[in-house]
């Protein structure tokens, strides 16, 4: 019984998170074609959100590379399959790897970081403080968060393939002398559009969706200092769900178009 | 733009004003006035409303029933564009200072600013707007500090100078003096009262500091229980017998 009505209300609180949520894109699309444009913000804001995850994403997509290389190498040469693995590797890097854990690292850092910043804010008043100033907070915090993180995220994600890729070529290099020519004309005779496309395109919806959730966490953040830590903490589980299902769509979706 | 239908030389005027959170009604038909070049203190007890019942004036908070209206303007009727202009000729210092603790002193001024480049030009380097307001405030010499780095007392009048600099003809103040030691204390409500004197501002000021409300009251009101318990001037509220109103100036 008691179950039952705690699961009521985990749904109840679900589907207000979903409509809140809904109701915050909305606003962000009406905000975001009205004049002026906070373009210095948004330079302000690219350059933070590619400052505090470069240096990750860069180290996580090295080592991805190595151990992706490293594990799969035996079976592929016990297959006889050796000369496949640039290709076998570059697919499942460019197509899922390198953008879900490159998003999932920057929901963490990025969208906790938003969150705890429009939290304090929130908190503290500053927040208030730029509404009677004139100055619309939503416009000025949100919309140049949301954008920033929409378009450095793709960059991000190409940036943290590629240094998987090289992280890739260094095993094949080291443990099957093979040039970094001969690796990367694998690498690029194998991909073609179908691998390329979907996977970029989905990667600004992972953006929008890590800048979306930390700031809808921050901006509406309640209950004091206590609540930063909350909104910064909720931003990452949330986000990082909405990251997974985003991802699900854009799978099923390239499905369609590109298994004809 | 000034004048008023009801009274001639009221800049605010609030009737009946009602705000409920869930089922605490905080504040249960307040009516106020605030003429013009006077200095109205609003005192009331911890929780009585007094920050919601001026968030409410400023449009922070919505209202659920009542009247409010700023220099002629029904804050119920006024658009986006109508709120902007009021809102460089209402000041609002915050209880907590609320500077933008990711910038400089420099910047924390410059913002209000930078929305109101009709009223002031567009803003340059080392604007003299900015150096008017911090000598005002005394404090030249932080101009490139980040508000992490000043005392409570100089964050508050860093606050005070940002909420000066874009000319207010009315300035709300939420408890300027709070949190801050008495000689601290002192030199704000000092700073207030010279400010008033220059600029010729009307101010509300909440606070629930008597020697405040002493030294820098032209008229007082009492909030209690959601309602304007008690009006008039310092001396006439120290007189009056009523416990609810010797409450607050018992000390
Ligand atoms: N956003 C809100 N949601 C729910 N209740 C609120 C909210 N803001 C204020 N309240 C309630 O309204 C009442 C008045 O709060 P308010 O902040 O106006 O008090 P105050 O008079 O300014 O007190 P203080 O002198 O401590 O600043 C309190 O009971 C508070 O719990
Ligand atoms: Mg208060």
């Amino acid at each position: 019984m008691s179950e039952n009505k705690s699961n009521i209300s985990w749904l109840n609180s679900f589907l207000i998170e979903t409509g809140e949520l809904a109701y915050f894109t909305g606003r962000f699309f009406k905000e975001v074609f009205r004049r002026p444009f906070e373009f210095k913000e948004f330079l302000k804001q690219c350059y933070n959100v590619g400052n505090k995850s470069l240096l990750l994403v860069g180290i996580t997509g090295f080592i991805i590379g190595l151990v992706f290389t490293l594990q799969s190498r035996p079976k592929m040469m016990e297959l006889g399959a050796e000369s496949w693995l640039p290709s076998m590797v570059s697919i499942s890097i460019i197509r899922e790897i390198g953008p879900i854990i490159t998003a999932l690292i920057c929901a963490g850092k990025i969208g906790s970081g938003i969150g705890a910043e429009l939290g304090s804010m929130r908190v503290t008043e500053q927040i208030d403080a730029m509404e009677v100033s004139g100055t619309n907070p939503f416009k000025y915090l949100v919309v140049t968060r949301i954008l920033a993180t929409t378009f450095m995220i793709p960059l991000l994600v190409i940036m943290g393939d590629a240094i998987a890729l090289f992280g890739s070529f260094l095993i094949e290099n080291i443990k099957g002398d093979v040039s970094f020519t001969l690796y990367f004309n694998e690498v690029f005779n194998s991909l073609d559009f179908s691998d390329f496309t979907p996977s970029t395109i989905k990667t600004f919806f992972f953006g929008f969706a890590i800048g979306l959730v930390g700031c809808y966490k921050g901006y509406y953040t309640k209950h004091g200092t206590a609540g930063v830590g909350v909104s910064a903490n909720s931003a990452v589980v949330e986000a990082s769900i909405v990251l997974f299902i985003i991802d699900f769509v854009a799978v099923l979706i390239a499905d369609i178009f590109y298994s004809v | 733009m000034t004048s008023n239908i009801n009274n001639k030389n009221a800049v605010i005027v609030i009737r009946d004003l009602h705000k409920r959170f869930g089922n605490n009604h905080v504040l249960d038909g307040f009516n106020m006035d605030l003429y013009e070049g006077e200095t109205l203190v609003i005192m009331g007890k911890s929780g009585s409303g007094k920050s919601v019942m001026i968030k409410c004036l400023i449009g922070l908070e919505s209202h659920d029933s009542g009247t409010i209206n700023i220099m002629g303007m029904d804050m119920d009727k006024v658009d986006e564009i109508e709120l902007d202009e009021l809102r460089t000729e209402v000041g609002f210092l915050f209880q907590g200072s609320a500077l933008y603790d990711s910038m400089t002193v420099r910047e924390n001024l410059e913002f209000p600013l930078r929305r109101h480049t009709k009223k002031f030009g567009e803003i340059g380097d080392g604007t003299p707007l900015v150096m008017e307001a911090l000598h005002n405030v005394g404090l030249e010499h932080t101009i490139d500090l980040m508000p992490e780095e000043l005392s409570g007392g100089m964050k508050r009048r860093i606050a005070l100078a940002r909420t000066l600099i874009l000319k207010p003809k009315i300035i709300l103040y939420d408890e300027p003096t709070t949190g801050l030691d008495p000689i601290t204390s002192k030199e704000i409500v000092v700073l207030m009262k010279s400010i008033q004197e220059k600029y010729k501002t009307s101010s509300i000021v909440i606070t629930h500091d008597v020697d405040c409300a002493r030294f820098i009251s032209n008229r007082m009101i009492l909030l209690v229980d959601g309602i304007n318990y008690a009006e008039g001037t310092f001396s006439e509220l120290d007189a009056s017998e009523d416990p609810k109103v010797r409450a607050f100036f018992k000390s």
